[in-house]
């Protein structure tokens, strides 16, 4: 806990920022799924029960394009496991037993591990800064959301506003800073591929879970080749 | 259904990461399962980015979400804000279709 007040005040100061910027892209999420045929209520469901965003828009999206439950619901699976491994990497750090342990699973996302993993010089700072982005981000995050759905729903035809553009452009806003290397532009434009060559041919949904095996088979050959 | 799915989707994202909390570190912590952890998240995005800018129903289909991707593209390589490269892609396609010049 001695953790010195200008450390204080800079990391809170940064969590604040990374919750603004992601409460702007949560106005989106919203507006989106409105496009996509959820209501209000449902979007809100998603922000605050599911709270990780590239699952909420893949959910959003599959739904939205047709696809059946299941297929929403793996792709969401899918694309949240990261999740998983960030907890594995903070939970030494937090020493968390009971609700807190509870609480901190759900705020476990990318940009509060990001944090969390940028203050790791002291644990104090390192917990404060998993703390304050994780609330800030989720508190805005769900406003932002609200705001979105909101502003959409009032909206009569959202394909002349242009919306239904907006979801893939937000699907590359999403993939764009994760093409670091060679390796994931392969995987990438093959995983593009096989989803493209799969949309005639099975029900919606399916061809984004098919690509999935591409992530399987490359993964598979980096770890072999390491 | 759409509740349904949002249900489960959320509980299983939520066990996610409740496992990273209550395993210890070396049931999951083994280098494939980092390697395709990390690569699934680029296979799903650009599948979906693929499948939403060309699919309607079981149809491909080439219509402004095309133009649309293309100009949120640019503005990603000039590294515009998110709330930027989603409106520019929809005022695009907002455009083209007022406009007459595409679907």
């Amino acid at each position: 806990m001695d953790l010195p007040p200008a450390r204080r005040r800079a990391i809170r100061s940064n969590a604040l920022g990374i919750g603004i910027a992601t409460g702007a892209y949560g106005l989106s999420f919203g507006a989106i799924s409105i496009a996509s045929g959820l209501t209000i209520w449902q979007a809100q469901a998603l922000s605050v029960l599911m709270f990780t965003g590239a699952s909420q828009f893949a959910l959003v999206g599959v739904l939205g394009a047709g696809g059946g439950v299941a297929a929403a619901v793996l792709t969401a699976w899918f694309l949240g496991a990261r999740n998983g491994l960030y907890a594995l990497h903070v939970a030494p750090t937090l020493q968390l037993r009971g609700w807190r342990r509870l609480a901190a699973a759900q705020l476990t996302i990318d940009e509060s591990t990001a944090m969390a993993v940028a203050h790791e010089d002291t644990a104090p700072a390192s917990r404060h800064a998993f703390w304050a982005t994780g609330i800030s981000v989720f508190v805005l995050w769900n406003i932002g959301t609200g705001l979105g759905a909101l502003g959409a729903s009032l909206l009569s035809e959202p394909e002349i506003l242009g919306l239904d553009a907006a979801i893939p452009a937000g699907f590359m806003a999403l993939l764009w800073p994760r093409l670091k290397d060679r390796l994931s532009w392969a995987v990438a434009c093959t995983g593009g591929l096989v989803a493209l060559a799969l949309i005639p041919v099975t029900a919606p949904g399916v061809p984004v879970l098919g690509s999935a095996l591409v992530a399987v088979v490359a993964g598979t050959w980096a770890w072999r080749r390491a | 259904m759409i509740w349904l799915a949002i249900l489960l989707g959320a509980a299983g994202t939520y066990l996610e990461k409740l496992i990273g909390f209550i395993l210890p570190a070396t049931v999951l912590d083994r280098p494939i399962v980092r390697s395709i952890a990390g690569l699934l998240p680029v296979a799903l995005l650009a599948a979906l980015v693929i499948v939403q800018t060309f699919a309607v129903g079981q149809a491909v289909a080439v219509d402004a979400r095309l133009a649309g991707l293309a100009v949120a593209i640019v503005a990603l390589m000039l590294r515009a804000p998110f709330l930027v490269v989603i409106l520019s892609a929809a005022i695009t396609a907002a455009l083209l279709r007022a406009a007459g010049l595409a679907a």
